[in-house]
C-alpha cells in the first residue's frame, strides 16, 4: 500500500502569475499582523497588571504579615533592588508597617509528577524557618498532586520548616527531605502525603535546592534586604 | 536526577509525559495510522525526524524573535516553519532516499497537522530548554510517539485475529486500547524523581 | 475554489445542526482530539476550551470564505494557515488578559489550538465553497457540537474523578473519587465509553430499520 504511486501531484489548471501568488499572500499576512499586532497592544497592560496582581497575590499570602514589597535581583554573588520589568532570578521583600522585613519571597521550581511545579515560598531569615507556599504553576492532577496546597496535615509542615543558614554560610545546616508519611522526626523534615508521594518528594527537593542556593545568600545580604525599605522611603520622601 | 539534564529530558519525553498517552499529542495519526505495524513505523520515523528538523529551527527562529521583542508572532512563525520543514524533508528524502520517500509517501505532508510536532516547539519554548536540551527533548518526543504507535498497531494487528462485537468498530475500541496503554505509561511517572 | 455560477442552497436549519449532532466533530468525524482529551478534567476547562475552538472555527472560517474568490488554488492551504495562527494568537492574548488562572490550567492546549485538525478541515472543505453566512452559520454548529462534546467528557470526567460538576459537589463526602478519571488514561477510557455507547444507540437504530424493512418485503412478498 505504502508503494503505490499516490504522490502524483494532480493536474492542476493553468498556474497563476507569481504576482498574485505572493500579493495574495502578501495581503493576508498584513490582515494577519495587523489584527496580532492591535490584540496584542490592546492586551499588553491588562496581562501585566494581571500578572503583577498574581505575584503580588501570592507574595502576600506567603508572607502574610508584609504589607509592601520590593523586588530584588540575584545574580551569582550579589543582590540588587531592581523594578518588576527586569528579567532574571527576582526575590521579593516583604515589610510590615514599621518597614521592618518580615521576611522574603523566592521562587522554588523542580520535578513534579507530571510536570515542572513553581512556587513561591515565604522565608523568615529571622527565625531560618519556611512558612508557608504558593503554588505558582502546576500541572499536577486534580485532587491529587494538587493536594500540596489543601491536604492540612501536608500544610502543617509549613508552620515552621527549619532551613537555617550554616555558620560559614555555604548552605543549609540540614538537608531538607520529605519523608514517608507518619515518619517525620526533626524540624526540618517534610511528612509526606499519602498517595501523592510524587509531589510531596519533589517539594522537598526544590526547598533543598532552593534553600541550598539562596538563603545564604539572603543572610549574607540581610542588612542590605532589611534597610532597603527604609532608604527608599527616605529617598523618596514618603512610604510607598 | 536533575531535571535539567539532558538524559532525564529525554527520559521524560520518552515514557513519564509520553506525547501521546499522557499529553494528547499527535493522536490523529495516533488513530488513523495504528492499523498496521509497518505503516506505523514509517510513519513513527518520519514523526521523528521532522520533529528533530523543526524543533532545532524552532530554537533558532524564536533566538531571532526574542532578540527583537516579536514574541507576539511566535506562534505563526512556528506554524509556517513546520510546514516548511515538512516540505524540506520532502525534497530532500526525495533526493537522497526514494526509497524511504516512497515508504513514507502520503504520510509526509500528513505530518503538517500533527499537534505533536508544534507541541515540540512550544514546550520547549515556554520551559527555556537550550539548544542541546532541545535536541534532546525532540529526541525523547520523537521515540515517545513511535513507541506508542507501534505498541498500538501491534496490539491493533492481533485482535483483527479476534472476533469482536460490532460496536466496538474502529475507533471505539483504539480509544479503550489507548486509555489501557496510558495506564500501564502511568507506572512510569516517578521515575528519576526518587534521587 | 468556490464555484461563483453555482447556485447556493438556502441557509437551512440543517446547516447549523448538522455540525451538533449529526456530524459532530469529536463523536463522528473524530477531528481535533488532541485538546479534546487533554483538557477535559473539568467542566470549565472544556467550557473554555470550547469557547476559544468556536472563537477561532468562526472567525477564520469567516475570514476564509469572504476571501475565497480571491485565493489561489496553490498557496491556499498556507493562507489558511496563516488565518487561523492569526486568530490562535489573539485568543491566546485575550485569554491571558481575562484570567491569568484559567490561561494556566490550558497551557499549551490554547495554542495548540492551530493544529486542531477540525478548523484546518472546515475551512478547506466547507467555508472555500460556501457563501459568507453559511460559513458562519456552519461553523458556528460545529463549534457548538465540539464544545458540547467536550462538556459530556469533561463532566463524565470531573462528576466520577472528583464528585463535583463545575466545582460544585455532587455526590456526598464520602464518595471515593476515581481518580484515574482525571488522570490521562480517563481521558481515552471516558472518549471510549460514550463512542461505544453512541454505536450501540446507532446500531439499535439502523437494526431495527433494516428489521422493519425485511418485515414489510416479507409481508408484500406473501401477498
Amino acid at each position: 500500500m505504502t508503494d503505490s504511486p499516490k504522490n502524483n501531484p494532480k493536474e492542476l489548471p493553468a498556474l497563476p502569475s507569481s504576482f498574485s501568488l505572493v500579493s495574495t499572500l502578501g495581503v493576508v499576512a498584513m490582515i494577519s499582523g495587523l489584527l496580532v499586532v492591535l490584540v496584542y497592544e490592546y492586551t499588553k497592560p491588562i496581562i501585566a497588571e494581571n500578572q503583577r496582581l498574581a505575584t503580588e497575590r501570592a507574595i502576600f499570602k506567603v508572607l502574610p504579615q508584609a504589607s509592601s514589597r520590593l523586588t530584588f535581583k540575584v545574580s551569582q554573588e550579589s543582590i540588587k533592588l531592581v523594578d518588576d520589568k527586569t528579567k532574571g532570578e527576582l526575590i521579593y521583600a516583604g515589610y510590615d508597617r514599621h518597614d521592618e522585613l518580615v521576611g522574603v519571597a523566592l521562587n522554588a521550581a523542580g520535578q513534579g509528577y507530571q510536570d515542572i511545579v513553581k512556587l513561591l515560598y515565604g522565608y523568615v531569615p529571622a527565625t531560618g524557618c519556611i512558612t508557608g507556599y504558593d503554588v505558582l504553576k502546576s500541572t499536577e492532577t486534580p485532587g491529587f498532586g494538587t493536594k500540596i496546597t489543601t491536604d492540612a496535615a501536608f500544610l502543617a509542615n509549613f508552620d515552621c520548616l527549619e532551613a537555617t543558614v550554616d555558620q560559614e554560610q555555604n548552605g543549609l545546616i540540614n538537608v531538607i527531605k520529605t519523608v514517608r508519611h507518619g515518619t517525620k522526626k526533626n524540624p526540618w523534615e517534610i511528612d509526606a502525603i499519602s498517595g501523592s508521594t510524587i509531589t510531596s518528594n519533589a517539594v522537598g527537593r526544590m526547598f533543598n535546592q532552593s534553600g541550598q542556593k539562596l538563603h545564604p545568600l539572603i543572610a549574607g545580604h540581610l542588612s542590605l534586604l532589611q534597610s532597603a525599605k527604609s532608604l527608599k522611603r527616605d529617598s523618596h520622601g514618603q512610604p510607598n | 536526577m536533575n531535571p535539567e539534564s539532558l538524559s532525564f529530558i529525554f527520559l521524560s519525553a520518552f515514557l513519564i509525559n509520553n506525547f501521546v498517552l499522557a499529553l494528547f499529542l499527535g493522536l490523529c495519526p495516533f488513530v488513523g495510522v495504528s492499523a498496521k505495524r509497518d505503516t506505523a513505523f514509517n510513519m513513527a520515523l518520519a514523526t521523528a525526524f521532522v520533529m528533530f528538523v523543526s524543533s532545532s529551527c524552532s530554537y533558532a527562529i524564536n533566538l531571532v524573535l526574542t532578540a527583537f521583542d516579536l514574541e507576539f508572532l511566535r506562534l505563526i512563525s512556528y506554524i509556517a516553519l513546520i510546514a516548511s520543514s515538512v516540505q524540506l524533508v520532502e525534497m530532500i528524502l526525495k533526493k537522497f532516499s526514494p526509497a524511504l520517500f516512497r515508504a513514507l509517501g502520503i504520510f509526509l505532508p500528513l505530518i503538517t497537522t500533527n499537534c505533536a510536532i508544534l507541541g515540540v516547539a512550544l514546550f520547549q519554548t515556554s520551559r527555556g530548554y537550550d539548544f542541546l536540551q532541545s535536541v534532546s527533548f525532540s529526541l525523547g518526543a520523537g521515540a515517545g510517539f513511535g513507541l506508542a504507535i507501534i505498541l498500538m498497531a501491534g496490539l491493533r494487528e492481533k485482535l483483527e485475529l479476534s472476533n469482536l462485537p460490532n460496536i466496538t468498530q474502529a475507533a471505539a475500541l483504539s480509544m479503550m486500547l489507548a486509555g489501557i496503554l496510558s495506564l500501564t505509561f502511568m507506572g512510569f511517572a516517578g521515575l528519576g524523581t526518587t534521587v | 475554489m468556490a464555484n461563483p455560477t453555482k447556485k447556493e442552497t438556502p441557509i437551512t436549519m440543517d446547516v447549523f445542526t448538522a455540525g451538533l449532532w449529526k456530524e459532530n466533530p469529536v463523536f463522528v468525524m473524530m477531528l481535533g482530539l488532541c485538546p479534546v482529551l487533554a483538557v477535559t478534567n473539568s467542566v470549565e476547562n472544556s467550557l473554555a476550551m470550547g469557547l476559544a475552538s468556536i472563537f477561532v472555527l468562526v472567525c477564520s472560517n469567516a475570514l476564509v470564505s469572504a476571501l475565497r474568490n480571491f485565493i489561489p488554488k496553490q498557496v491556499r492551504i498556507t493562507t489558511y494557515i496563516i488565518i487561523i495562527a492569526t486568530f490562535v494568537t489573539l485568543v491566546d492574548y485575550i485569554i491571558q488578559a481575562i484570567s491569568l488562572d484559567l490561561y494556566n490550567k490550558l497551557g499549551a492546549f490554547i495554542q495548540l489550538i492551530v493544529v486542531n485538525c477540525l478548523i484546518l478541515g472546515r475551512a478547506e472543505a466547507y467555508a472555500s465553497k460556501n457563501s459568507f453566512g453559511k460559513s458562519v452559520i456552519s461553523s458556528l454548529g460545529m463549534g457548538l457540537g465540539f464544545t458540547l462534546a467536550l462538556v459530556m467528557l469533561g463532566g463524565v470526567r470531573e462528576l466520577l474523578g472528583a464528585g463535583q460538576f463545575l466545582g460544585y459537589q455532587v455526590f456526598s463526602t464520602n464518595f471515593q473519587p476515581w481518580v484515574v478519571m482525571i488522570l490521562p488514561p480517563g481521558g481515552f477510557i471516558v472518549l471510549g465509553s460514550w463512542l461505544l455507547l453512541i454505536n450501540y444507540i446507532e446500531q439499535r437504530k439502523t437494526g431495527k430499520l433494516i428489521a422493519e424493512d425485511l418485515a414489510s418485503h416479507c409481508s408484500v412478498n406473501q401477498h
